[in-house]
């Protein structure tokens, strides 16, 4: 059999660039956080206030780190389960620069305020135009290497890839119609109530395809790879996939219960978010249980641990998020900062460690050495842990007692509690927050240095192999 | 081997073939948000103004010139009148609301519970939204709600605490915004704006468009209090009236 050519040099740089924008979307978190906490942080300066920066850590994390490491990810493994090469080479070198220069451009307009103002879609009309260019050069490159494959049939993680492409092409392009009235100033053309629910679509969306679809795609790939295990059930594969595909689209409206959205699509939310702990359990069942008869292998391979724990952080985000989303809980943590901490537990925990952990596996495979300190790769995994738990647990303290005080009366049957005082009781929870994110952060930087010397580890067998022969 | 079927002959079509999974995808993907979304752009609930048609202004054709209004003037609009377009001023004012991402830890959306109604009024309703490109509801309280900050406070109360919030409310975590007090509005500018919003169909006359050249020059922080006062003041309800079953 001839031996397949693989394009994996455009795959390291997002390997590389997914690490780097870890520890930089991170660090911009911990600082907000801390300006929340200490709010003479904002130091008078426009441009790094919560309110511009904000924007700039939720797209650094989302769209830069998730984006690199969907991409070094799907393209990877697009290649290896089709045992194919790109479809073009040149366009995923398109996309890397493209996706590099849009990061470029959200750093620079973000903090002077040039925002669209809707949650995670912050980015003026021009970058939108460039994003949905870099996507599309993405998802044309990923679907026509499938179409190439020597394989008979797609491998599931890349049915999930797919998923995402479809989705979040719907999304973007609805949810960023705007008219523009400058080159750096745009408003939405639809407003109120119905703007709202397109947003919340958006919103919930680009969690339930961007951060979930597409790194279930990653685990699909990179657990029964590291486990050296097929997949627990295809069968369960199959259900999980088309429930979850059929079933997030309809979550948003959760977003927007007891608003002016009419109940019923409120509701509808709600009662689809209750069902979605099916297919969701079942796919964290289904990435657990590929491990069966090979448990052993987590007291020594620090990589695995990654990916086991995410999805026990998937497993439990997905039950805390029905659980929120129905209607009397919502009441209370609604506008509160369990949202918050329910956000986190999915992105730090699940997000940040399925990715972290299909990252060291590429980094191994793609540089063709092992990492430079498998015992720094077990600090990081206990200082992700760490920091991701110490995160939530603060966050969801404060969130509920910001509920209950809120709602709080006393016995003269006059509310108990000004807003203001709501606001200092979250002073040492916010400061608890903004350590536990430094934590994940410093994870981060032992990720990158680990990373860093891995390469040139690897780059020094290279030239002592090339010596010898 | 190769040919047996391990699932449904379906499921197996489409992982044979990209194509027809893809085609899959666009099918399934669509129907959520078809569902949810469409329906609010035609179903008479949405909106309250339907059935109440008083909580929106009429213009029929005439200025809203609020800055010009005198009591007795029949032919302006004066608050209670109902929903209406934003002035130059109060628009460059919620420009500069969204540029400093003040929706981040501010709501402006009233849920119908005991405690919000006497912590921030009346339940918000559709209709009040409905000239804002884009919505400002917000999904997080860091500070209190907004949604009817109008007249809660006096301008100058607004400008000490947006010049320094921890003078006026120790508790707060809120930045300063002290170049909100050098910066000024670009009337020319915000005339594109104006015009942008009436072209995605906010009623704007053209008197009301030529309202923001007189707007140049003016300081953002009496832009941004501008907007805060006027924050669900439009509307007067009545009482008893349940505009949202």
């Amino acid at each position: 059999m001839e031996e397949t050519k693989y394009d994996f040099d455009v795959v390291r740089w997002f390997t590389i660039m997914a690490v780097v924008y870890l520890v930089v979307g991170t660090l911009v978190g911990v600082f907000i956080a801390s300006e929340l906490a200490w709010p003479a942080l904002n130091m008078d300066i426009a441009e790094i206030t919560f309110g511009r920066l904000r924007p700039l850590h939720t797209n650094a994390v989302i769209f830069a780190f998730g984006g690199c490491a969907l991409f070094a990810t799907s393209f990877y493994a697009v290649q290896r389960t089709g045992n194919t090469s790109l479809w073009s080479p040149k366009m995923a070198w398109f996309t890397f620069w493209g996706w590099n220069l849009i990061i470029v451009a959200a750093v620079i307009t973000l903090p002077l305020g040039i925002t669209q103002s809707k949650e995670y879609a912050e980015l003026e009309w021009p970058i939108d135009l460039a994003i949905a260019v870099v996507w599309l050069s993405w998802g044309l490159n990923f679907i026509m290497t499938i179409a190439k494959r020597k394989t008979s049939h797609i491998y599931v993680a890349n049915w999930f890839f797919m998923g995402m492409f479809v989705m979040i092409t719907y999304l973007h392009v609805v949810n960023s119609l705007a008219i523009p009235v400058g080159l750096w100033k745009s408003y939405s053309i639809f407003s109120g109530v119905q703007d709202a629910m397109i947003q919340w679509w958006w919103g919930h969306n680009a969690v339930g395809f961007y951060l979930t679809a597409g790194f279930l795609g990653m685990m699909y790939y990179f657990v029964p790879k590291q486990a050296n295990r097929p997949v627990f059930s295809y069968r369960l594969s199959v259900l999980h996939f088309w429930a979850l595909m059929f079933g997030y689209v309809w979550l948003g409206a959760h977003h927007l219960q007891y608003t002016a959205l009419p109940d019923w699509t409120g509701s509808l939310g709600a009662a689809v978010s209750l069902a979605m702990i099916i297919p969701s359990w079942g796919g964290a069942i289904n990435g657990m249980m590929t491990l069966s008869g090979a448990w052993d292998k987590l007291r020594t391979d620090y990589i695995l641990r990654f990916l086991i724990m995410s999805l026990a952080f998937y497993a439990m985000s997905t039950f805390e998020g029905p659980v929120m989303s129905s209607k009397t809980v919502n009441a209370l943590s609604h506008y509160t900062d369990w949202t918050i901490g329910h956000v986190h537990s999915g992105a730090l925990g699940w997000v940040g460690m399925v990715a972290a952990g299909s990252l060291y596996h590429l980094v191994e495979k793609l540089w063709n050495t092992r990492m430079y300190s498998a015992k720094l790769v077990n600090t990081h995994f206990w200082t992700a842990t760490i920091g991701t738990v110490v995160y939530i647990t603060a966050m969801w303290v404060s969130g509920i007692m910001q509920g209950l005080m809120w709602r709080d009366y006393d016995e003269f049957g006059t509310l108990t509690y000004t807003f203001a005082e709501s606001v200092a009781a979250m002073h040492p929870y916010y400061a608890m927050r903004a350590i536990g994110g430094a934590i994940y952060w410093l994870g981060g930087v032992i990720m990158l240095y680990n990373v860093i010397m891995t390469v040139r580890q690897a780059a020094a067998q290279r030239s002592t192999a090339a010596a010898r022969a | 081997m190769a040919e047996k079927i391990y699932s449904t002959k379906l499921q197996d079509t489409a992982e044979r073939n990209v194509f027809v999974m893809f085609v899959m995808l666009l099918v399934l993907l669509s129907v959520g948000g078809l569902v949810e979304i469409v329906p609010l752009f035609y179903l008479d609930d949405t909106m309250e103004n339907n059935k109440h048609p008083e909580i929106v202004w009429q213009s029929h054709g005439k200025p809203i010139s609020v800055a010009n209004f005198k009591v007795g003037d029949s032919i302006t609009w004066k608050p209670g009148d109902g929903v209406r377009p934003y002035t130059a001023l109060e628009l460059a004012g919620r420009d500069i609301y969204q540029r400093e991402g003040c929706y981040l830890c501010h709501s402006q959306m009233i849920r119908p519970f005991r405690d919000e109604k006497e912590r921030y009024g009346h339940y918000s309703l559709a209709a009040e939204s409905m000239y804002d490109h884009p919505f400002q509801w917000g999904s997080k309280r860091t500070g209190p709600d907004l949604a009817r900050v109008g007249g809660k406070y006096s301008n100058e109360w607004h400008y000490q605490h947006l010049k320094a919030p921890r003078s006026v409310v120790p508790e707060s975590v809120m930045p300063n915004y002290p170049w909100l007090f050098t910066q000024t509005v670009d009337g020319k500018e915000l005339k594109k704006h104006m015009e942008g919003l009436r072209m995605v169909g906010v009623p704007y006359t053209d008197a009301d468009i030529a309202a923001a050249a007189k707007v140049d020059g003016k300081r953002e922080i009496d832009a941004v209090v501008a907007y805060l006062q006027v924050l669900g003041t439009m509307v007067n309800f009545k009482e008893g009236v349940d505009y949202r079953e």
